[in-house]
C-alpha cells in the first residue's frame, strides 16, 4: 500500500471509531436532559436515579468521544494537506464555527453539570445539561455542513490564480440542501442509537428486577425490586421505545429525501449502491446479489424488487435511472480518462447493512411496546436478552451508513457538483500529503492500537456500570439548593469529585 | 489594521488562551509525583481542574479550526510538517482525557495508578512539545517550493527548540504550582507554595535565557517590552511565592505566559512559517491567508462568540472558586474491579 491507501485507511479507522461514540453522545444528552427535567418537574426520586445512572454511562462515553475527536481536527492538515490547501478557505469556516459555537458550549457546561450537583440551583443545573444537549447537536450540524461541501460543493468559486476553492456565501454553505438532508438523518440515527441503548438497558433491568422479585422469599426485597421495575424502568423504557419509533420514522423519511438528492447530485454513488450496471427504465431494487463486484458485469442479481430503485430515485416506478457504465463514460468525457467508480462491493453491501441493521431497533421497539402494553411489566428472560442484544444494531447501522456515504464519494474527496462550479472538484490522490509511507504507517498503527486498547476499556466500563445498575448512593438527591459551603469548621465534602 | 493582521492576532489570542488555561492544567498533572503523595492528595490536585480542564482544552481545538479557516496554507504546512511531534501530542492528550474521566470509575489501586500515569504522560509530553514546536515555528524550518517542510524530526530537536521545550515545561509546572496554591487549602497548599518557590528561580533562568535568545535572534525593537514584562513577572513570582501571596503570584505567572506567547508571535510577525531554505518559500500572513470574504465572516463570528465564551467560562471559574483540601474529597464511589 502506498501513502494514499494508508492515509485512507487511517482516516476511515479513526472516523468510524469516533462515530461509534458520537451518536450515543448526541442522542443520550437530550434523553438525560429529559430524565432530569422529569425529576425537576415531578419531584420523583426515581427520575433522579435514572438521570444519575444513565449520566454515568454518558460520561464514560463522552470522554472517549472527545479524545478521538481531537485527532480529527488535526488529521486534515497532517495527512491531507493538499486537500486542506484546496478547500481550507471554505472548509475551515464550519470547523472554526464548530469550535467557537459548539465545543466551548458543551465542554464548559458538561463540567458544570458533572460538578454542579448540589452546588448550582436546581433549575440552573438543569439548564446546563440542556446546553450540553444543544452543544453536541450544534457541533453535528457544523461538521455535517463541512462534510456536505465535500459531497456537493456550494457557496464557493474557483480561484485559478491561487488554485483553490474560495467561499462566496457562508449562508449557502450552511444551507446546502445536502447538509439540510444529512443533518436530520444523522441526528435521527443518533436518537435511534441512544433510544435503543436506554430501552435495551431499561428492558433488561425491568426483566431482571421482576425475576429477582419472584425468586426472593424476603417480601420487602421483592416489593422493592418490583417497584423498581414498575415505577422506574418501565416508564424510562417506554419513553425510549417511543423515541426509537419517532427517530425510526424520521430516519426513513430523511433517508428517502437524501437518496433522491443523491440520485441528482452523486448519481455514481447511488448507481453503485444499487449495483445498477446499465441505465434502466423502471429499475428494480436489488436485495441479494452474488459476484465479486470487481467487474460490474459479473454480478448476478438473485432477488430484485421491480421498479423500486426508480421510485426511490424519482418517485416514479417507471423512471429511467442511469447506470454505472453510462455514468463512467459521461464522466470520462467530462473530466478526462480515469476510473470514476467507487468500490461497488462496499457501497452495495454497506447500503443494505445500514438499512438492515435498523431492523434490530425496529424489532425491539415493536416487541417492547407490545410487552409493556396496558401496565404490563415483562419478566420473560428472552425479552431481557433481546433488549441487550439489540443495543449494538444502531451502532452498526450508523457505521455502515457513513462507510457508504464516504466510500460512495470515491475517488473524489470533493465530488463535482453537477450544477455547480466545474473546477471545484478534487480526487483523493490529489488531496493526500506527500509523506513517506512509513510515516503514515506509524500513525496508523499508533492510533489503531491506542484506540483498540481504549475501546476495550470503554466497553468494559460501560458494561460494568450497566450491570451494576443504579447505585445505592444515588438513591436520593443531595441536599436541595446551593448554600455556599463555608470553610469554617468541618468542610462540606464535594458532591462529586473525580 | 487589515483582516490578515487581525487574524494573526486572533490566532495568537487563541493560543494565549490555550497556554494560560491549559498551562496550569498541565502543571497540575506534571506535579502529580511531587504533590500527590497519597490518593486523596492526588484527587485534590485533579479536582482543582475538574470542572474546567475540558473547556480549557477547547481553546486548542478552536485555535486549530481558526488556523484552518484563516490561514489554510499554514495549517496544511505546519501540521503535515510537524507530523511526529503532533502525533505524540495527540496520543498524550487522548491518554490524559480518558485517564482524568475514568480514574475514579473503578475503586482499585492498580487502576488508579495507571490513570495517574496517563495523566502525567498526558501533561508532560504536550508541555514540552508545544515549546519545541513553537520555537521551531519562530526559528524557521526547511520549506521547499511545494510548501513542504523538509526538516526531519531530529532537526526539530535543535538547541533553541529544546530550550523552548524546557521553558514551557518549567513555566507550566510553576504556573500549575501557583494555581494549586491558590485553589487548595491545608497541607496541599503549603506544599504547593514550597514547590512554587523552588521552581520559581530555575524558571526565571530557563525562561529568561529562552526569551533573550528569541529576542536577540528573531525579535523586533518593540518586543523588548514583552521580554521585560515576562522577566519582571517571573521575578515578581519569585518574590510573591516566598511570601505565599498566591493570588498575585498567579496573576503574574499568567502575565508571564501571555507575554511569552506574545513574544513568540510578535517575533514571528508578519511571517507564519519562515523558510530556512529560501525566503521566497516562507509563509506569511499575506500569502497564506484565506480570501477576504472568509476572513470577514470569521471576524463576525469571533466578535460575537468570543465574549460569550469568555463570560460563561469566567462564570464557571466563579462557581467553582472554592478552595479544596483533602477534607473536601468524598470517599471513592467507583465500582470495585470485580462485580459482586
Amino acid at each position: 500500500m502506498d501513502a494514499l491507501d494508508v492515509s485512507r485507511w487511517q482516516f476511515g479507522i479513526t472516523t468510524v471509531y469516533h462515530f461509534i461514540l458520537v451518536p450515543l453522545t448526541i442522542g443520550l444528552a437530550p434523553l438525560i436532559a429529559v430524565m432530569q427535567t422529569m425529576w425537576v418537574v415531578t419531584k420523583k426520586d426515581h427520575w433522579y436515579r435514572l438521570t444519575k445512572f444513565f449520566g454515568k454511562l454518558f460520561l464514560i462515553n463522552f470522554a472517549l468521544g472527545v479524545a478521538t475527536g481531537i485527532v480529527q481536527e488535526f488529521q486534515f492538515g497532517m495527512n491531507w494537506s493538499e486537500y486542506s490547501r484546496f478547500v481550507g478557505d471554505v472548509f475551515g469556516a464550519p470547523l472554526a464555527l464548530e469550535g467557537l459555537v459548539a465545543f466551548f458550549l458543551e465542554s464548559t457546561f458538561i463540567g458544570l453539570w458533572i460538578f454542579g450537583w448540589g452546588r448550582l440551583p436546581k433549575l440552573v443545573h438543569l439548564a446546563t445539561i440542556w446546553l450540553v444537549a444543544i452543544g453536541v447537536n450544534a457541533s453535528a450540524f457544523f461538521i455535517i455542513a463541512a462534510n456536505s461541501f465535500m459531497q456537493h460543493p456550494v457557496g464557493a468559486v474557483y480561484n485559478p490564480e491561487k488554485g483553490r476553492a474560495e467561499l462566496t456565501s457562508i449562508w449557502t454553505l450552511l444551507t446546502n440542501n445536502t447538509a439540510l438532508a444529512a443533518f436530520p438523518h444523522v441526528v435521527a440515527g443518533a436518537f435511534l442509537t441512544a433510544g435503543t441503548f436506554v430501552a435495551g438497558i431499561g428492558g433488561w433491568w425491568m426483566v431482571r428486577n421482576m425475576r429477582k422479585a419472584k425468586e426472593t422469599t424476603d417480601t420487602a426485597v421483592a416489593a422493592e425490586r418490583e417497584s423498581a421495575a414498575r415505577t422506574m424502568f418501565r416508564p424510562v423504557t417506554i419513553f425510549a421505545l417511543w423515541v426509537m419509533v419517532a427517530s425510526g420514522v424520521a430516519l426513513a423519511i430523511t433517508g428517502d429525501i437524501q437518496g433522491k438528492l443523491m440520485f441528482e447530485q452523486q448519481p455514481m454513488k447511488m448507481a453503485s449502491a444499487e449495483s445498477l450496471c446499465h441505465t434502466e427504465t423502471g429499475a428494480g431494487f436489488s436485495i441479494l446479489t452474488v459476484g465479486t463486484h470487481n467487474n460490474c458485469d459479473n454480478i448476478t442479481h438473485l432477488i430484485t424488487v421491480p421498479g423500486l430503485t426508480s421510485f426511490l430515485a424519482k418517485n416514479d416506478f417507471n423512471a429511467t435511472v442511469e447506470g454505472v457504465t453510462e455514468i463512467q463514460a459521461r464522466m470520462e468525457a467530462q473530466y478526462g480518462p480515469g476510473n470514476y467508480k467507487p468500490n461497488l462491493f462496499v457501497t452495495y453491501w454497506t447500503f443494505r447493512a445500514m438499512i438492515g441493521w435498523a431492523a434490530g431497533s425496529a424489532l425491539l421497539a415493536v416487541v417492547g411496546l407490545w410487552m409493556t402494553r396496558g401496565g404490563r411489566v415483562p419478566d420473560k428472560k428472552w425479552f431481557g436478552w433481546l433488549s441487550i442484544l439489540m443495543i449494538p444494531t444502531p451502532f452498526l447501522g450508523n457505521s455502515a451508513g457513513w462507510v457508504f456515504t464516504e466510500m460512495g464519494r470515491q475517488p473524489w474527496v470533493v465530488a463535482p457538483n453537477p450544477t455547480g462550479v466545474d473546477q471545484i472538484r478534487l480526487m483523493v490522490n490529489q488531496g493526500v500529503s506527500d509523506h513517506p509511507t512509513a510515516l503514515v504507517w506509524t500513525s496508523l498503527i499508533v492510533f489503531t492500537v491506542l484506540y483498540a486498547a481504549l475501546g476495550v476499556v470503554w466497553f468494559w466500563l460501560i458494561r460494568r456500570y450497566a450491570i451494576e445498575g443504579p447505585l445505592p448512593h444515588d438513591a436520593h438527591p443531595p441536599g436541595e439548593g446551593p448554600p455556599e459551603p463555608d470553610d469554617s469548621g468541618t468542610p462540606k465534602q464535594l458532591s462529586f469529585a473525580y | 489594521m487589515g483582516l490578515q493582521e487581525f487574524w494573526f492576532i486572533a490566532i495568537a489570542v487563541l493560543f494565549i488562551g490555550y497556554f494560560v488555561l491549559e498551562g496550569f492544567d498541565f502543571g497540575v498533572g506534571m506535579l502529580f509525583p511531587v504533590l500527590g503523595r497519597t490518593d486523596t492528595r492526588r484527587r485534590v490536585l485533579l479536582n482543582t481542574i475538574g470542572p474546567v480542564w475540558d473547556g480549557n482544552e477547547v481553546w486548542l481545538i478552536t485555535a486549530g479550526g481558526a488556523l484552518f479557516a484563516a490561514f489554510p496554507e499554514w495549517y496544511a504546512t505546519l501540521f503535515s510538517g510537524f507530523y511526529l511531534p503532533l502525533l505524540l501530542i495527540l496520543v498524550a492528550l487522548i491518554l490524559r482525557i480518558c485517564a482524568i474521566e475514568w480514574r475514579g470509575k473503578i475503586d482499585d489501586p492498580t487502576w488508579r495508578a495507571r490513570a495517574d500515569l496517563g495523566i502525567m504522560i498526558g501533561s508532560w509530553v504536550p508541555a514540552v512539545l508545544w515549546g519545541v514546536a513553537f520555537a521551531n515555528i519562530v526559528r524557521g524550518v526547511g520549506i521547499d517550493e511545494n510548501k513542504k517542510v523538509t526538516s526531519s524530526f531530529f532537526e526539530l530537536l535543535n538547541p533553541y527548540a529544546l530550550l523552548g521545550g524546557a521553558t514551557t515545561a518549567i513555566v507550566f509546572a510553576l504556573h500549575g504550582a501557583v494555581f494549586l496554591a491558590l485553589k487548595t487549602s491545608g497541607e496541599v497548599r503549603e506544599d504547593a507554595v514550597k514547590v512554587a518557590a523552588r521552581l520559581s528561580i530555575p524558571a526565571v533562568v530557563v525562561a529568561g535565557a529562552f526569551a533573550l535568545w528569541t529576542q536577540l535572534a528573531h525579535g523586533k525593537g518593540w518586543t523588548w517590552i514583552l521580554v521585560a514584562v515576562a522577566a519582571a513577572a517571573l521575578v515578581g513570582v519569585v518574590a510573591l511565592t516566598a511570601k505565599a501571596r498566591e493570588g498575585w503570584a498567579f496573576a503574574l505567572t499568567t502575565v508571564a505566559v501571555i507575554a511569552a506567547v506574545a513574544l513568540l508571535f510578535g517575533s514571528l510577525y508578519p511571517y507564519l512559517m519562515p523558510s530556512t531554505t529560501d525566503d521566497a518559500y516562507s509563509l506569511t500572513i499575506y500569502n497564506a491567508s484565506s480570501s477576504p470574504y472568509t476572513l470577514k465572516v470569521m471576524t463576525w463570528a469571533a466578535a460575537f462568540m468570543t465574549p460569550v465564551v469568555i463570560i460563561y467560562q469566567g462564570w464557571t471559574y466563579w462557581v467553582f472558586r472554592q478552595r479544596i483540601s483533602t477534607a473536601h474529597i468524598p470517599p471513592s464511589i467507583g465500582l470495585p474491579l470485580k462485580s459482586r
